[in-house]
């Protein structure tokens, strides 16, 4: 281009070779952190909801001080952990169970299909009717929001293993604990994991839920709505954030673990 | 073996035709599965009629399947369980609108520019993860609790999965269909109509059907926590006035829906994979 034409001049350096790769994710949340800034800095909003990040960073340093951000991330996290642990412990033995024995898949699959078609938030007012506000109300209900995944893809995942693997089994003449361990488990853990992996991002969005609608204790998501109620933005941006990260944090962990324990399967 | 002993014996008995899995064997089948399948539901409706009339629990914590059962055909006759319903429906589809345009309009940002897609969508995947009701008391500051929050955080909801499927599916565009088409000389317009359009649909779709599912369950959400009318409200009101089988019906209803949506989504998009199967 011969005539500068202003437009493709300062495109010029968003173009893929201006800057390196690795630092080309970093340059929206820069940009947004520094609009941000300058927003704050040019000291033309005057709203009070409009908060500086420097004062969504002194908000982390004084919850971090008091005590309160770590006593809700800790609260929410054992809650979280508990759910998912539970649910998902009992998804992958039914869904193991049922996976391997046709007649049993066949008694129970049709009413579990029916449950899980509740929308799983819709499960809170019964919930809180029956087990309260407190811890025992949420973590029941994290282990339902954990338990469906786990549950639906650990059987489809047990029911997939292909026929001539079991049928390799039987010539061998391996007894069925043979068989599950080293046939089964070895050709589901792919569809397991996922169930696994959806269990925990679930789980997270079901503490999340249950501590707004259950409004019993502390936890991020109390953290949140009293900063809501209170108009208190730098502590709604601060939980956003804290929430964002940590069920980023699951992903990749999960995304983590599924790549380690399948490994094998890429030699 | 019941052959006949003077013909020859090297031949296997005179098999029976092999029996064609007949229409009746098949029908014995179905059935037997789903009595095998009702035995459980049977059981557990025996159990609740009678933890219910054997009083095991208070009546407002347990109520008895006729109980809920005459709630329903009551709200059903009354109209509002139809009203209700249809203000939650319409909150799904407008946030359907506003969350698969915005969805859509990313996604083919995200599959037709490198640029974009180095740039933006590291930032999209990690705030993809962030789990939609987090954005909710940022929500309630800005818009309050009045019809905008629904269709916002609902909208949020469907917004992901449409840009990542519209991006994959314009990613998974196969590149020869791209080099004919510019052998061809077709337009922009053209390539988009006639091959980018055609080869992503299935799974346009297949984003579709996940937003429609996850805004269901947003809906839900947003309803318990603020809404004086809906589906979700519907359970808020029978959870306050103490009247679970209001919170059952809701519940039964809630479910319904969400099968009803996921089958029809999911028949439709068996009808373009059909297309597709056929097209080579």
């Amino acid at each position: 281009m011969t005539s500068p034409n202003r437009t493709s001049s300062w495109l010029r350096y968003l173009h893929p070779a201006a800057v390196p790769p690795a630092l080309r994710g970093w340059v929206l949340p820069a940009l947004i952190l520094f609009l941000w800034w300058a927003g704050y800095a040019s000291g033309r909003f005057t709203n009070p909801l409009f908060v500086s990040p420097g004062k969504v960073v002194d908000a982390a340093l004084e919850l971090i001080r008091t005590g309160t951000l770590w006593q809700a991330l800790s609260a929410s996290l054992t809650r979280d952990l508990a759910g998912f642990a539970i649910g998902t412990l009992a998804g992958l033995a039914l869904g193991t169970a049922l996976g391997l024995f046709r007649l049993a898949e066949n008694i129970f699959n049709p009413t579990l299909n029916a449950f899980k078609q509740v929308s799983i938030f819709a499960w809170v007012p019964l919930i809180s009717l029956w087990f309260g506000l407190g811890d025992l109300a949420k973590i029941a209900f994290i282990a339902l929001a954990a338990f469906w995944p786990a549950f639906i893809n650990t059987l489809a995942a047990v029911r997939g293993v292909p026929k001539e693997l079991v049928e390799v089994a039987r010539v061998l003449g391996w007894n069925r604990q043979q068989l599950v361990r080293r046939v089964v488990l070895p050709a589901a853990l792919p569809g397991i994991f996922s169930g696994v992996y959806l269990a925990l991002i679930y789980a997270w969005l079901a503490t999340l839920g249950s501590e707004y609608l259950l409004t019993a204790g502390t936890g991020i998501g109390n953290l949140l709505t009293d900063g809501q109620e209170q108009f208190r933005m730098d502590y709604v941006l601060l939980g956003v954030i804290l929430v964002g990260l940590i069920g980023y944090g699951f992903t990749a962990l999960a995304g983590g673990v599924e790549r380690y324990f399948t490994r094998w399967q890429r030699r | 073996m019941s052959a006949d002993s003077s013909t020859a014996v090297i031949l296997p008995a005179p098999a029976r035709p092999v029996p064609a899995p007949s229409r009746l064997a098949g029908w014995l089948v179905k059935t037997s599965h789903v009595l095998v399948g009702a035995i459980v539901p049977l059981l557990l409706l025996a159990l609740w009629q009678h933890a219910a009339s054997a009083h095991w629990l208070p009546a407002q914590l347990l109520p008895s399947p006729a109980l809920v059962y005459a709630s329903f055909i009551d709200l059903w006759q009354s109209g509002d369980l139809t009203s209700n319903l249809v203000i939650s429906l319409k909150r799904v589809g407008w946030s359907l609108l506003l969350g698969g345009g915005a969805g859509l309009v990313l996604g083919v940002l995200f599959g037709f520019s490198r640029r974009a897609r180095a740039y933006l969508y590291p930032t999209f995947e990690v705030v993809a993860q962030f789990p939609v009701i987090g954005w909710i008391p940022l929500l309630i500051i800005f818009v309050g609790i009045g019809e905008p929050l629904k269709v916002l955080a609902i909208s949020l909801a469907v917004i992901v999965p449409v840009t990542v499927q519209t991006t994959k599916g314009i990613a998974q565009v196969p590149r020869p269909l791209l080099d004919v088409a510019r052998v061809y000389r077709f337009s922009l317009p053209q390539v988009i109509t006639r091959v980018v359009l055609p080869s992503a649909l299935p799974t346009l779709f297949n984003g579709l059907r996940q937003a429609v599912m996850q805004a269901w369950l947003a809906l839900v959400f947003v309803e318990l926590l603020a809404a004086g009318e809906g589906v979700g409200y519907l359970m808020v009101w029978g959870r306050q006035l103490l009247q679970l089988d209001l919170v059952v019906v809701a519940m039964i209803l809630i479910g319904m829906v969400g099968v009803v949506l996921d089958r029809a989504l999911a028949l439709i998009e068996n009808r373009l994979q059909r297309w597709r199967r056929n097209a080579f």
